[in-house]
């Protein structure tokens, strides 16, 4: 039981608050080395950080799409205001390809072909047809869907696209917590968040690592990584991984992927090579097998 | 008619039979309750109706007047669709006012099998902007959407005012999301369970609760989310309700457990042309929903007279004795 | 400490057979299951647990496991050798007070007059359905009906002026409010 099709590896969007030169070298990186089909860019979690890429982005997009990488523009994942609906409606209007992650943009498109983000709730084989039939050419599910639920979705299509390596983003709240742990308004957040380039540890009151939180989003603490899974999700028939990018060597990441999904490694030496890259937590598979998402490898329930 | 003079309607939570029978009683316009499964998002033990206590709790609601929405608010499971669709025609069917509902494809499927039932867009849907909301109102013929929690007065203005025909209905009072409602996985994350596939948040089957030394310490899935110290009230660990770690300091760091209270901004809420006023609750006793239906309709009864409103009671009723007005005042964020 | 019957009482009640206890309490329940015939599928998988229901101001503990139209009841000294699912405890007066509706559970909880452990989702299905069940004095004594009002009123005057006495917790159950309309 063995598909014979490639899968395909995406790049999504940088969640967190990296400073603008970083980024524009993290994509200089990426658009040259990193052997991935397609690269998200555009700020998901924060409009105010929006401005920071807005003299930058086109010209990093311009970059990968040299590279060979299909660009992707990824949008806000919880817009309420205005000016943040209109910046949707103006990428839209200029015909580049779309990320919803929320359904403003999917009202917005009207139809016009575009990918789903992991923002938006697919979680049933009813849900994906009508997104499809919507325009999603691709669409990336909801971290937390297990392994069993994941070969129903991509069954018959190919349009499936799982979240395999990253923290996972668990929740998006009006209220931002790194103003919040610092003291001060989010109106006058001085950007705090610049700080943590893989967010900001959240420990419970008896010291155990549990959360992370990069603004107003809150992930895991663990680290999302599904080498031990490929096979299953290949022989699913999803379409392509979603590699969501941590502090850490992402062509390295990038490249233990290309060759596990190729066959040219196995999942073992995947997962050794993944331990020794330097990883913001734990290598979890939780939710994949089904579990609390933030079971560790080798944790049972 | 002008929408801003009409007076609000009062939506209430029915958790059990008794409790509809209670908020019925208690002087609600309309209740709202789910089926004793998945297809809610307050999937909790021993609450809930079956199909003949939803069929007579029907039948009680209309001899008095009130209306009964029923919520498959939920988003539908792979594989298992049918436990929805059955779900549908038997509230369709029991006579339900209206439906309250999440997915999309759910959505898309009720509208085409039951063209003139009336639907509600649920606070799980997450619709909080204008196109969000036409999406919903012109492609489905959506009749009222429940607005989400993290949402400012101003920006319920804009939203009410360009929802219309499209009605809107907002929380007031009871237990607070801090995160956006239906993209949560906090739960599944800690539990393995969520909202969003199971209608449960912190499930009581993942909640341990411990003595230690006088201290009652409350643990979800296992983490520490909250120690009750000697004295101090006790309360369930919601997971973003807790104490948590950051920074080096130990804070509420998501929300304090606090309780949404806007009783204050009832007529900002009504003047700005929302329709319906929801309280949350279907988990709470009939005590608490008999003093908090009865406190509302005092107030919307006294607003509708163009009288001042007295809700000193319903401080007593939030848990840890605080509440707040949420999201709704700027400075909350 | 609140609510609790006086140590006297305890140590009078500690020489006294459980026998006519356990019967008088397997009369009560099954007066109210009687009343209630959905109490147990209210309860779903979790008929049939053990629920241990433990009056700290008294030397006996009930062990109670509802199941379909009835519900077993034992009554014993501790429950040392008793295996049980979950305990719920409290003084009996606040115990008394959930049954005939005097009492909201979550307010009990919250102030902590009631301390739960043990399987928390069973404890949550058994109040759910003990809310659900709006049980009172007189149903639970298996009263006629037409004597119900005037004696529920005349239980309620004499917990009412227990309860004062020995400083309970506040009334917070619909039961005894005049619902307005």
């Amino acid at each position: 039981m063995s598909t014979t099709s490639r899968i395909s590896l995406t790049l999504g969007p940088v969640l967190y608050n990296w400073p603008t030169d970083h980024w524009v070298d993290f994509y200089a990186r990426i658009a040259d080395e990193a052997p991935v089909d397609r690269v998200c860019v555009g700020e998901v979690v924060c409009s105010k950080r929006q401005t920071f890429r807005d003299d930058v982005m086109f010209r990093v997009a311009e970059r990968l799409a040299l590279g060979g990488k299909e660009v992707v523009y990824s949008t806000l994942a919880l817009p309420t205001a205005k000016r943040e609906v209109d910046a949707i409606r103006e990428l839209v209007e200029a015909n580049y390809l779309i990320e919803a992650n929320d359904i403003t943009a999917v009202h917005l498109l009207n139809g016009r072909p575009h990918i789903i983000g992991p923002f938006l709730n697919v979680y049933n084989e009813a849900t994906l047809a009508l997104h499809r039939s919507l325009g999603a050419t691709r669409v990336c599910l909801p971290p937390e869907l297990s392994l069993e639920a994941i070969r129903i979705l991509a069954a018959g299509n190919d349009a499936v696209e799982v979240l395999a390596f990253g923290r996972a983003p668990l929740a998006l709240s009006a209220r931002c917590y790194h103003a919040r742990v610092h003291a001060v308004h989010k109106d006058a957040c001085q950007f705090v968040c610049e700080n943590d380039a893989d967010g900001l540890d959240v420990l419970t009151m008896d010291g155990k690592p549990f959360l992370s939180v990069n603004g107003i989003q809150t992930l895991g603490y663990v680290v999302t990584a599904a080498t031990r899974q490929i096979g299953d999700l290949a022989d699913a028939g999803v379409a392509s991984l979603r590699l969501s990018p941590q502090s850490c060597d992402m062509i390295r990441v990038a490249k233990i992927f290309r060759n596990l999904a190729d066959a040219h490694i196995t999942e073992e030496e995947a997962t050794e090579a993944l331990a020794v890259v330097a990883l913001p937590g734990p290598l979890s598979d939780g939710y994949l097998r089904g579990l609390p998402g933030v079971r560790h490898f080798d944790e049972v329930d | 008619m002008n929408q801003a003079t009409r007076r609000p309607e009062l939506i209430c939570p029915a958790g059990t039979p008794a409790g509809l029978r209670t908020a019925v009683d208690a002087g609600a316009h309309a209740v709202y309750c789910g089926f004793r499964d998945e297809t809610n998002a307050r999937n909790f033990p021993g609450l809930n109706f079956d199909r003949k206590e939803l069929r007579d709790g029907i039948a009680y609601a209309h001899e008095h007047d009130v209306k009964v929405l029923v919520a498959l608010n939920t988003f539908m499971r792979a594989g298992a669709i049918d436990l929805w669709k059955r779900g549908i025609d038997d509230a369709v069917e029991a006579g339900a006012d209206a439906l309250i509902l999440a997915d999309i494809a759910l959505i898309a499927h009720t509208r085409q099998a039951y063209p003139k039932q009336r639907l509600h867009l649920s606070v799980q849907a997450a619709a909080a902007t204008p196109e969000a909301i036409a999406f919903y109102r012109d492609r489905f013929g959506i009749a009222r959407i429940v607005l989400p929690r993290v949402l400012t007065v101003e920006e319920i203005a804009r939203l009410a005012a360009a929802a219309a025909p499209c009605e809107t209905e907002v929380f007031v009072f009871g237990g607070l999301c801090v995160m956006a409602e239906g993209r949560c996985l906090l739960s599944s994350y800690a539990t393995g369970k969520s909202p969003n596939m199971t209608g449960v948040c912190s499930p009581p089957s993942h909640v341990d609760y411990r003595e230690e030394n006088g201290d009652l310490i409350a643990s979800v899935g296992g983490f520490v989310v909250e120690r009750f110290e000697k004295g101090d009230p006790a309360g369930y660990p919601t997971l973003c309700k807790g104490r948590y770690r950051a920074n080096g300091s130990l804070s509420h760091l998501f929300e304090d457990p606090v309780s949404l209270n806007a009783v204050d901004l009832l007529q900002n809420l009504a003047n700005v042309g929302v329709t319906a006023f929801k309280i949350e609750g279907r988990q709470r006793g009939r005590a608490y929903v008999a003093t908090a239906v009865q406190a509302f309709r005092r107030a919307v009864d006294a607003m509708a007279a163009g009288e001042k409103i007295d809700v000193a009671e319903l401080r007593a009723l939030t848990e840890g004795q605080r509440d707040t007005t949420g999201a709704y005042k700027k400075a909350w964020r | 400490m609140r609510g609790h019957l006086p140590p006297v009482i305890a140590k009078v009640a500690s020489i006294l057979p459980l026998l006519p206890l356990e019967l008088v309490a397997r009369h009560l329940i099954a007066n109210a299951m009687a009343a209630r015939p959905s109490f147990a599928s209210r309860l779903a998988e979790h008929a049939g647990r053990t629920f241990a229901i433990d009056p700290v101001d008294c030397p006996f503990v009930f062990l109670l496991v509802p199941s379909e139209g009835r519900a077993s009841v034992r009554v014993v000294r501790d429950l040392s050798d008793a295996p049980h699912d979950a305990r719920i405890a409290a003084p009996l007066i606040v115990l008394l007070g959930m049954i005939d509706g005097t009492y909201d559970g979550d307010a009990l909880f919250f102030s902590r007059d009631l301390s739960i452990d043990g399987d928390t989702a069973a404890v949550l299905a058994l109040r759910n359905a003990i809310e659900n069940a709006e049980l009172d004095p007189s149903l639970v004594l298996g009263l006629p009906r037409r004597v119900r009002g005037p004696f529920n009123g005349a239980a309620g005057f004499v917990l009412g002026n227990l309860r004062r006495a020995l400083d309970a917790p506040e009334e917070s159950g619909p039961g005894r409010k005049a619902l307005i309309a």
